[in-house]
């Protein structure tokens, strides 16, 4: 039977491991290698790291060290952060990554779904969508949540699969950082809508919350960071409590 | 041991000769007849599109060599490597795969409810006593997998393990010297491990 995944996120700066409560505030909370290589004995089950550097020298800082998290670690990760060309895809993945996740460019250029899919295919394109809710709608937010585009992300994430996306990480932006559980109408909304596996993210801060969002949800995996990062709980730990409340986990 | 990682701009290179090199292989990675010829074992590795690998392959004049390069020392596919080694997939619009192996390629089924791709870890089964590939892999380990194609073989007793995905399908295969697994070693942590540690020291 297909486990249920259990995925901390290391946001990276400059080479290094930050994370923002509600894309703000950031702080230093690491060296990427070693903080794969901790989880990778915890028993993650896969790493997602994204690259919020903005500088020119990004792309090659970047392929640098997914090479030396490759050579480190033997686990899947996907790397995202601002790719928007096929040949940054191809860098990377020759590099070691998994999978690559594509969030800004591919809102703005959405055939960047269907070509890299069908280059490299569908299991290697995660479409990462950061996501608030306005009104009566979720709203799809990009450049690292800071933009409002108007566009309904259940419409998105329909389109992103239709194009070829393998995989949705879905942010909830109103829950990232809070501790108070991930959004799990949104995620349920997003997992009735789309035939690919969907990572849930935002607001982990409890052992029920991981059991929460996979009952309710039909989450395929579920993304933390902050938690993990500060050792609140172990993977090990969220593991064991999803296996004994009855979720599929890998131990 | 010299082991040939073979280079043909498909992906996950990388991965996969590290986890060789952990397990005491000494990778050459090529995309070169001779460099491939010097060595004693090959693999072929591979993500992305079957037709985008075919046409790769035979532009490196690959194609028969890897064929014939089969015959006479192990050789393993990994994940789009292992699909490669089939007659035909579904997901090509021309291009045949190497014939190694009889059987072709198809995609999963939607009817069955599962999500596609099948990404994730899952458990395996039916693991073949004789292969040595999977020695001292136990039933129900799992593996990481990360494909919406796999292959059904014309031949049944190719099948070296499975794994069920609304469907049971074969996950690993031997007949010969050759051997192809659907999963992706080089990402599965210990399990992974083993199997390239054997493919270096017991196939």
């Amino acid at each position: 039977m297909l486990s249920k995944r259990i995925i901390p996120c290391l946001d990276i700066k400059d080479g290094r491991v930050v994370k923002g409560v509600k894309f703000l505030g950031l702080r230093d909370a690491g060296d990427p290698v070693s903080a794969a290589e901790a989880y990778d004995a915890q028993g993650a089950d896969e790493l997602v790291f994204l690259d919020i550097t903005a500088s020119v020298e990004k792309r090659k800082t970047l392929v640098a060290l997914v090479e030396k998290i490759a050579r480190n670690i033997f686990m899947p990760f996907t790397v995202g952060g601002g790719i928007g060309e096929i040949e940054d895809i191809r860098n990377i993945l020759n590099a070691g990554a998994e999978k690559v996740s594509l969030n800004t460019q591919a809102v703005k250029f959405p055939e960047l779904i269907s070509s890299a899919s069908k280059r490299f295919g569908s299991q290697c394109i995660v479409v990462a969508m950061d996501v608030k809710k306005q009104g009566d709608f979720w709203e799809v937010f990009v450049n690292g949540g800071r933009t409002p585009t108007g566009i309904d992300a259940l419409v998105w994430a329909e389109k992103a699969a239709r194009l070829g996306a393998g995989e949705i990480l879905l942010t909830s932006m109103d829950n990232d950082g809070t501790k108070n559980g991930y959004d799990i109408e949104l995620t349920r909304l997003v997992c009735e809508k789309v035939r690919i596996p969907v990572i849930a993210s935002g607001g982990a801060g409890k052992l029920e919350d991981f059991y929460n969002v996979f009952s309710d949800s039909g989450a395929d995996a579920a993304l933390a960071a902050s938690l993990f990062h500060y050792g609140k709980f172990s993977i090990k730990q969220v593991k064991e409590y999803l296996n004994k409340r009855g979720v599929a986990v890998r131990l | 041991m010299k082991i040939a990682v073979i280079d043909y701009g498909m992906g996950n290179i990388h991965s996969v000769s590290k986890a060789v090199e952990v397990c005491g292989g000494r990778v050459v990675v090529t995309g070169s007849r001779e460099q491939i010829e010097s060595c004693s074992k090959i693999i072929l590795p591979g993500v992305g599109a079957f037709d985008d690998a075919v046409c790769e392959l035979e532009r490196l004049g690959l194609v028969d060599f890897i064929k014939e390069q089969a015959e006479k020392k192990p050789l393993l596919g990994i994940c789009l490597g292992m699909q490669l080694l089939f007659e035909s997939s579904q997901e090509a619009r021309s291009g045949k795969g190497l014939g190694i192996f009889k059987g072709k390629v198809v995609k999963f089924s939607s009817r069955y409810g599962e999500k596609i791709p099948h990404m994730g870890w899952n458990n395996l089964s039916d693991i073949s006593e004789g292969c040595p590939l999977t020695r001292g892999i136990k039933e129900g380990e799992q593996v990481y997998f990360c494909h919406s194609y796999y292959a059904e073989p014309a031949e049944n007793d190719i099948a070296a393990a499975s794994c069920v995905y609304g469907v049971k399908f074969a996950c690993a295969f031997s007949r010969g010297n050759v051997y192809g697994v659907q999963f992706h070693p080089e990402k599965s942590q210990s399990v992974g491990l083993k199997i390239f540690r054997n493919f270096v020291e017991s196939c």
